[in-house]
């Protein structure tokens, strides 16, 4: 087997994508307010529907559902598990940090300390057409993090 | 000057193309030599687009080194050479489906042939074209057929002619193998229906749809027939007067051509009595400051300058497929297509859309695997340098229906080996395991 392929699906990614955390998608119904996001990969069919809740400029749930690829769904997972209880300013940062290692086409290495798992998805970078794939969860979250302060 | 020279000399024959024969075919096109990761190409993805011959590319690099001018227009003598170019490429296309030349109209794509004809009946539901027009008129109460296999260039373009005009599209489904429901087509094409269009070999199932049943359905009440022939032109023989079909597209980056160009058959008498969907120079004769006459039938549905290199590429395409022989070409990818099946079929955890193995059916595949995601196994099989088509192929309310979102598909063409079937079935047998799927 290659590296390109062993790089792309590494282990943590194919477990994720098995396990997905935070899915399905539940009603919130803790405090402060919740926002949702739908989001939708025309070129494969990608599809989520993410709810998160803020509380006090935290957040303090996610959940989705989804069907799509395997970068897609783990992604989705190990982002419910790095954001839970995070600063919604935080959290913010993070999906911009995300966003730009996955855009630099294997430029930026992800620094693992601040994205945890989530930096397995550096090889993604190298795969331009799974880029949407590893990102799809991470726009909506942040379409949901923008719902819930509106 | 001919427009293309034999590429190869093949045995004249009614069998399909010999193993030798495909290897010397190989030769002449270069991408085919190429690697893709490292790995010799194994291009499975002609069904969305073909590879090229040298002689396709050395028409257009020729026209543009010897006879580029303006068509149709000024005296001189390379325009008259160009002109000539153009032409001669249209009656190899034409005589390619057998058609006349007057009945082959240059599109960009099969898409923009079919919304021609869309167009074109909106045109006339609108008072365009006066009383000649009128059979291509459509309204409230009356309806357009299409399929639920459809892809979605013939299924968009005549749900938006539905909404411009009031009349209703209705749908033959399909089963849950994906087979036509021709029991269902009575009640579906009735005496309101004045187009029916439908796929001729469909770019998911593979299955060639019965024409000669579906046209007679139409003729008998009196619709107008558009078929759809993407995936049957490039791979089966055709012949537009033995369809008897009223309207036909293709396109020719899937018939060996360059992209750009497309064609639109139509019988002479229902070209000459449409109205045009696209107007300006070079369709016309008379114009005043207030109206226009057109030209018949091709040039009244050509406006603006065209497609010129692209077109005599397109000739170039044809005739290289008609050298090899038509015929040869469907015999051994009809034999791809059965080797794809029983394969595919064979490994655990995968399902073949549209015929089982046995049943006829064009050479490609398209499939699930059980617990892997399309863009997964395309990324998988990409790895080892092969080339499938993952998603919906344009045909979502047919995955739809198939409970699917995303399939893979690999499709091949005169230049695919069974070697280069058997490397794909040999990694298609390792996805699962690959991604751990039970």
């Amino acid at each position: 087997m290659s590296t390109g392929l062993e790089q792309l699906y590494q282990q943590i990614i194919l477990d994720h994508a098995k396990a997905r955390h935070g899915s399905p998608l539940q009603e919130y119904l803790g405090a402060g307010r919740a926002g949702e996001s739908h989001q939708l990969n025309p070129v494969c069919g990608d599809e989520i529907t993410l709810r998160a809740g803020v509380a006090e400029g935290n957040v303090t749930s996610v959940t989705w559902d989804g069907a799509g690829c395997a970068i897609s769904m783990a992604s989705a997972s190990v982002l419910t598990d790095l954001v839970q209880g995070l600063p919604r300013d935080e959290v913010l940062s993070l999906i911009d940090a995300f966003r730009e290692v996955l855009r630099s086409r294997g430029r930026i290495e992800a620094d693992e300390e601040v994205l945890g798992d989530a930096a397995a998805f550096s090889g993604v970078s190298r795969f331009p057409a799974r880029v949407k794939c590893a990102m799809l969860a991470w726009v909506a979250l942040e379409e949901s993090l923008l719902a819930a302060n509106a | 000057m001919p427009v293309v020279e034999t590429p190869v000399t093949l045995t004249p024959s009614d069998a399909g193309l010999t193993d030798a024969e495909v290897h010397r075919i190989r030769n002449d096109f270069p991408i085919l030599g190429t690697e893709i990761n490292g790995k010799p190409l194994i291009y499975l993805d002609s069904g969305a687009t073909s590879q090229n011959p040298v002689s396709v590319m050395e028409a257009e690099q020729e026209f543009y080194e010897q006879r580029n001018a303006a068509v149709h227009r000024g005296a001189h003598t390379l325009a008259v050479e160009a002109t000539d170019a153009y032409e001669d490429a249209r009656t190899a296309v034409a005589r390619f489906i057998g058609a006349r030349t007057s009945e082959l109209v240059w599109t960009s794509n099969a898409t923009e042939g079919i919304n021609l004809v869309a167009y074109a009946m909106s045109n006339a539901a609108a008072g365009r074209g006066g009383e000649a027009a009128r059979r291509f008129a459509v309204g409230p109460g009356e309806n357009i057929v299409v399929t639920e296999m459809e892809h979605h260039a013939n299924l968009i373009p005549w749900q938006e002619l539905a909404a411009r005009t009031g009349a209703e599209l209705r749908f033959l489904p399909v089963d849950d193998d994906g087979a036509l429901r021709l029991e269902d087509a009575a009640g579906v094409i009735t005496p309101a229906t004045r187009l029916v269009a439908f796929s001729h070999a469909s770019n998911v199932l593979g299955t060639i749809n019965p024409v000669d049943e579906l046209v007679r359905l139409a003729r008998s009440v009196g619709a107008l027939t558009l078929l759809d022939a993407c995936q049957s032109v490039p791979h089966i023989p055709v012949d537009v007067k033995a369809l008897d079909v009223d309207f036909l597209v293709f396109s020719g980056h899937k018939m060996l051509g360059p992209t750009g160009i497309g064609a639109l058959y139509g019988r002479a008498e229902l070209l000459n009595a449409m109205p045009p969907f696209l107007t300006g120079g070079s369709m016309i004769t008379t114009v005043t400051m207030e109206r226009a006459e057109y030209l018949p039938s091709p040039n009244r549905f050509e406006a603006g300058t065209q497609r010129i290199s692209q077109a005599v590429a397109l000739g170039a395409a044809a005739n290289y497929l008609s050298e090899t022989g038509m015929g040869r070409i469907e015999a051994w990818e009809t034999a791809l297509g059965a080797r794809l099946v029983e394969g595919l079929e064979a490994i655990d955890g995968i399902r073949v859309l549209g015929p089982r193995a046995g049943m006829p059916r064009i050479g490609l595949a398209a499939f699930d695997v059980d617990g892997v995601h399309a863009h997964d196994v395309g990324q998988f099989l990409d790895d080892r340098g092969i080339a499938v088509r993952v998603g919906h192929h344009c045909a979502q309310p047919l995955h739809r229906r198939l409970g699917l979102t995303a399939t893979t598909r690999a499709s091949t063409y005169l230049y695919t080996t069974t070697d280069e079937v058997d490397a794909f079935l040999d990694a298609a047998a390792q996805v699962r395991p690959f991604f751990g799927a039970k």
